[in-house]
């Protein structure tokens, strides 16, 4: 069974959103995500100031075998991307929901964090997909 | 490898297995509007021995004319151990194999080209190939528009003085997918394209500017000011150069402060014969930063299990098999024949070799612009410096001139009427180190009776 902290907001496409309580919301892919990936060689995370709309693509993690699109949860604009990240991807790998987050987002509509998956329902779509 | 086609009964088998009737019903997706109903410019099929006889026929009608034609194909000489070298049952494949790693000699010819091709153009790294100069501009332009993040704007400025052909063939290819090629003009004196022509995008968001070095007109570009004017703001740059120049001139690497973004070029002067226009191929470079976002495939070194050296595919998840849809490019395969030839023609050249030609190319074209300008009625267009090619201006229309010269056994360059008609009775001609003095005195008296008969009559 996958790890699935309950503090976290989730996607059916397995990114997380973290409620930072400053007005702005953190964002990575879930340690699912990161293990069927395998190891990471590249990220692309979206520039600061980008606006983006929900489940708009907005970053790429390229694998040893795959690369794939991360799609934004949930609309707003990017305060802040994981710059680390160019050198060292496998930090989501080591730390999916930690030191291998994405993004920031000042989000167009707080709202909306309460519509995303809580951790229950998305371990109800990991089982589905046989996780 | 054994190729074995299907026949009648395994197809017959593998419609059964899938439960379709015949091969039509698998195309019914598509709509019938876009559908070819029949290849009526298609001749049917020829033997070989008729094939063979058609060709030679055909060939002879080329003769054997003494060729001062450039702008874009050169006429360069092929040392024979090229081909014989290149159509060997080991090279002789169009092909990166599907089963590339299981191909250790094919991929360590395409890692030789890269690298020989990275060191040309001065830039980091090289990808395996494209189809050819004219399309690997729209493939840096598509490239630019992926990695230049700052800009939104898809604008790719191409001056006047970029190959016509070229120009034509990236609108085709990458303006469906939104890209926008606007002309920036030439200086009428100069032929060149001045950084004053630039001044009117200044403050506007433009993707990338594209530098052809030598130009159109065979005239050196100011390369660097063009280079730090884009770059400075913000701006791709796209270089798109003649390989054998490369051997006497600055590479886009070092163009400028810092040197171009993506450099890209026709190989087909590097060992592939003129051949009517093709089959040539295209290369592309760029630096190690941009390497996601440039299309093709690309060959590494690397270590096997056992710590030996080998070469592999890399960086594949940039390509169509895995991908898909957001793949870089559509390219998946290569020129892989002609570029077998390029490698072959450039280890044997050697940087002097190379060198040897562009100097004796260069050497032959002066000899030829001085030649001409010495006829009466022939001036040169644009006092600026130039590499193996130049415009030269007649006194009377070319197309007449070309034919009567073209009746003597002599090619005598380009018209420029069609592409170029402000520059008037202008004709582009150029001379590699296949002329001999004696080839470009006998066309300067060719030129010279041609237009004296044109102005008798």
């Amino acid at each position: 069974m996958s790890n699935v902290p309950a503090d976290l907001k989730y996607t059916r496409t397995h990114e997380w959103v973290r409620d930072l309580k400053d007005g702005t919301v953190e964002i990575g892919i879930t340690d699912h995500a990161q293990h069927a990936l395998g190891d990471l060689v590249f990220v692309e995370v979206p520039e600061v100031g980008r606006q983006l709309g929900a489940g708009e693509p907005c970053a790429v993690v390229e694998s040893v075998k795959a690369a794939s699109d991360v799609y934004s949860p949930i609309a707003g604009e990017v305060t802040a991307n994981n710059a680390e990240l160019g050198t060292t991807p496998e930090l989501i790998n080591q730390d999916a929901f930690g030191s291998g987050w994405l993004m920031r987002l000042k989000p167009a509509n707080a709202a909306v964090l309460s519509e995303l998956m809580s951790p229950n329902e998305y371990q109800d779509v990991l089982k589905a997909e046989g996780a | 490898m054994a190729f074995i086609p299907h026949t009648e009964k395994d197809v017959a088998d593998m419609l059964a297995a899938i439960g379709v009737q015949n091969i039509e019903q698998l195309f019914e997706e598509i709509p019938a509007n876009l559908r070819v109903k029949s290849l009526s410019g298609v001749p049917t099929a020829l033997t070989e021995m008729e094939i063979g006889r058609l060709m030679l026929t055909r060939a002879k009608a080329d003769g054997l004319p003494l060729n001062f034609i450039g702008a874009g194909a050169y006429e360069h000489h092929i040392p024979a151990a090229v081909w014989a070298i290149t159509t060997r049952g080991e090279f002789y494949s169009a092909y990166t194999p599907y089963q590339a790693e299981a191909s250790q000699g094919t991929l360590q010819l395409l890692y030789e080209y890269q690298t020989m091709i990275a060191s040309l153009t001065g830039l980091q790294v090289s990808n395996a190939s494209l189809y050819d100069g004219a399309s690997a501009i729209a493939e840096a332009s598509l490239m630019a528009v992926r990695a230049n993040r700052k800009s939104k704007s898809l604008r790719i400025l191409v001056p006047t003085t970029v190959n016509p052909y070229y120009r034509k063939v990236a609108t085709a290819t990458a303006g469906n997918q939104g890209l926008r090629f606007e002309e920036v003009p030439y200086s009428p004196t100069e032929g060149r394209t001045l950084v004053d022509a630039l001044a009117k995008y200044e403050g506007q968001d433009i993707t990338a500017l594209v530098i052809q070095q030598p130009n159109f007109f065979g005239v050196l570009e100011d390369v660097d000011a063009l280079t730090d004017w884009a770059r400075s703001r913000g701006i791709f740059v796209i270089a798109s150069v003649n390989p054998t120049s490369l051997a006497m001139l600055k590479p886009p690497g070092e163009w400028g402060s810092g040197g171009v973004d993506i450099a890209v070029g026709e190989g087909q002067p590097l060992g592939v014969p003129l051949s009517s226009g093709g089959p040539y191929f295209g290369f592309i470079t760029t630096r190690m930063e941009h390497v996601r976002q440039m299309p093709g495939r690309i060959v590494g070194r690397t270590l096997d299990l056992n710590g030996k050296p080998g070469f592999t595919l890399t960086l594949q998840a940039r390509e169509q098999h895995i991908r898909r849809a957001k793949a870089t490019s559509n390219i998946c395969t290569n020129q892989g024949l002609l570029v077998t030839a390029a490698t072959i023609y450039m280890s044997l050249m050697g940087p002097q070799g190379l060198e040897r030609v562009a100097a004796s190319s260069h050497a032959r074209t002066r000899e030829l612009i001085t030649a001409l300008a010495r006829v009466k009625g022939v001036r040169t267009a644009f006092n600026t410096p130039c590499f193996h090619e130049a415009v030269v201006l007649l006194d009377r229309p070319v197309a007449p001139i070309l034919k009567s010269l073209e009746a003597r056994g002599i090619l005598g360059g380009l018209n420029l009427a069609e592409h170029y008609p402000e520059l008037g009775n202008a004709l582009l001609v150029c001379a590699t180190e296949t002329k001999t003095a004696e080839d470009i005195e006998s066309y300067a008296k060719a030129l010279s009776e041609t237009l004296k008969a044109a102005k008798a009559a």
